[in-house]
């Protein structure tokens, strides 16, 4: 079991980011919002461990 | 004087008269248990076959219309057989295995329940709720023919109690007028607006959700859907709700339920006229049918702080009650009377004490709040309550289409399974290294391929010492309680089955198992001392 990774950790986080705001380019507020939504549902799922999902959780609010 | 509140199915137990009605002084009973449902009368069950004198007391005369429950769990089946009635049940019961999911317009996937092998009863039968209730009163009539102690009273309406330390006084109404009993021990199965719940002025706290449900069964004339559970998230069908539910039932009879909303007009939305208009939106202006039975129901989600209260026991909704997602009604209250009945047997015999009923409360409020928890996550699944909560809801849908990931979290009710009691003050500590996670002190036995039947049909009704690949004594006793023992091979089952529920990576095992079939202890050998001190336990005695 691995603890959250909160440091840096995306390759080319410039590159990450454009690819990021890309995927929502021409979009409604409504369409990006669903996006965001599979997106997140999409990254948990791939992290799958619980502990680290609840930190990532608490991380977002804090 | 006797309002109907309801039509019934079945007349089962009409009027008759008491000699307890022209006694000069109150006849004390045993147990008596109040409601004639299929939760009152599963306890009359129970108690009969332990040769407990029982007197059920309903306000009607049998089984009322209407399918309502209709999903009948593997557990249920299991305790209905230990009673002696669950074949029937199979018989008429309708096996469905097949799912499918629809959002809109679109089916966004199916599933199988997979039912796993070496099983004698399915996953689910779907059977409407008056057969299930004739099914167990057919078998009271048959014990009562060997000579067991029961007793159905219908029209025989509780008015008032006086609870005592140690019983209760009934005053009741009858066709021919009033009279009094008294209970040592009163049963409250009396339902989800529980008379006797009110008259005690007990709480009944939880969520109500502000929504309500259309149900319709219908008969096909000139068509046919397969056996399966379709279930729509935002059907497409004009006026459909918010969720819709397709199930099959005997008789050629499916049930349609239509999410509809909480702002309805009852009167206007069950008019038969209405009912077809939404019916032939979902299947199409050709489609004929007859329109069997319906109604609207609103549901809450609530529990009663205790379901003991010193002699007064509450079992089945009047004790809990959920939203009808998942099948957890009718089911759970079926696992209350498999958990009460062989300890209220128990104490009245005078061989457990009373705090033995105290782990009924402990164990069947965490079944209850495992059902309240399961049910109230599939409701706010089903019906979001935010606009994030839809958000969420709908990508999860959105993605389970394409990405199997996504599938389990779509939530249309989980199906009922049996609680494991974790953590009861009965469990002893797990004795059995490597030994299978479900079958773990607290849970329900797995049943399994045995002989030419199967493992079930040999525990229960009393204490059980199963030995796996090692002997365990046939006999033992202690402090009036016998045990009973047999060993099996996990060889002799050639699927294996015993082997993984019963031993994992265990070589051998023993089990305490109790009357209600679940685990109480687990060791690798028999050690006398070992299991002395866990059936004691088990009974809520002192254990040095």
């Amino acid at each position: 079991m691995s603890a959250l990774n909160l440091k840096p950790n995306i390759d080319g986080p410039d590159d990450f980011y454009e690819d990021l705001l890309a995927i929502h380019e021409g979009k409604s507020k409504d369409e990006s919002d669903a996006i965001n939504a599979r997106l997140v549902l999409i990254l948990a799922n791939h992290i799958g461990d619980r502990d680290v999902l609840k930190a990532a959780l608490e991380a977002a609010v804090a | 004087m006797f309002d109907e509140r309801y039509k019934l199915a079945f007349k089962a137990y009409p009027y008759e008269r008491s000699a307890d009605q022209d006694a000069s002084i109150p006849v004390r009973h045993p147990v008596v248990v109040m409601g004639g449902g299929p939760i009152g009368v599963a306890t009359a069950l129970d108690l009969g076959r332990q040769g407990i004198p029982v007197v059920v007391l309903d306000d009607h005369e049998g089984v009322g219309m209407g399918s309502r429950a209709i999903c009948f769990a593997k557990r249920s089946l299991e305790i209905a057989d230990r009673y002696g009635c669950a074949q029937p049940m199979l018989d008429k019961g309708v096996v469905w295995n097949l799912g499918k999911v629809f959002h809109d317009d679109r089916k966004v996937f199916e599933f199988n329940l997979l039912p796993e092998d070496g099983h004698k009863f399915p996953a689910f039968i779907n059977m409407q709720q008056p057969y299930f209730e004739q099914f167990m009163i057919d078998e009271v009539r048959a014990l009562q023919a060997q000579g067991a102690p029961i007793e159905i009273r219908g029209k025989n309406r509780v008015e008032s109690v006086d609870v005592k330390d140690d019983h209760t006084v009934l005053n009741i109404l009858t066709p021919d007028g009033p009279y009094t009993i008294e209970a040592d021990w009163l049963i409250g199965c009396d339902g989800a607006n529980s008379p006797l719940r009110s008259m005690m002025g007990l709480d009944f706290k939880g969520r109500v959700f502000q929504d309500s449900f259309l149900i319709a069964d219908i008969r096909m004339i000139n068509d046919s859907f397969p056996t399966e559970r379709w279930f729509w998230f935002d059907p497409p069908f004009k006026s459909a709700g918010a969720s819709t539910l397709l199930h099959k039932q005997p008789d050629d009879v499916w049930r349609v339920d239509f999410q509809i909303g909480w702002d309805v007009d009852r009167v206007e939305e069950l008019k038969e006229d209405n009912i077809r208009a939404r019916l032939d939106a979902m299947l199409g202006p050709d489609v004929e049918y007859e329109l069997v039975w319906s109604s609207i129901y609103t549901f809450q989600c609530m529990r009663m702080d205790k379901f003991r209260h010193g002699h007064v026991i509450f079992a089945g909704d009047a004790a809990h009650q959920v939203s009808p997602f998942g099948a957890r009604g009718a089911n759970s209250g079926m696992q209350d009377v498999d958990n009460l009945g062989w300890k209220l047997g128990l104490v009245i015999a005078g061989k457990a004490p009373e705090a033995l009923l105290d782990s009924y409360d402990r164990e069947r409020i965490h079944g209850a709040d495992e059902n309240i928890s399961n049910s109230t996550r599939s409701t706010d699944f089903i019906t979001p309550k935010s606009e994030t909560s839809r958000l969420f809801r709908d990508a999860v849908l959105h993605l389970s289409e394409k990405y199997e990931f996504a599938r389990p979290l779509v939530n249309s009710g989980r199906l009922s399974v049996p609680c494991v009691y974790d953590g009861s003050p009965l469990n002893s500590e797990d004795g059995l290294p490597g030994g299978p996670l479900r079958t773990r002190p607290g849970a329900p036995c797995p049943d399994a391929p045995f002989q030419s039947g199967y493992l079930l049909d040999h525990l229960g009704d009393e204490f059980v010492l199963l030995g796996i690949n090692t002997s365990v004594p046939s006999q033992l006793e202690d402090g009036g309680v016998a045990v009973k023992g047999f060993s099996v091979s996990a060889a002799d089952d050639t699927a294996g089955h015993i082997a993984g529920r019963y031993l994992g990576d265990a070589d051998t095992a023993v089990y305490l198992i109790r009357p209600d079939q679940h685990v109480a202890l687990r060791m690798t050998k028999f050690d006398e001392a070992t299991v002395r001190a866990g059936l004691r336990r088990a009974l809520a005695k002192e254990v040095d």
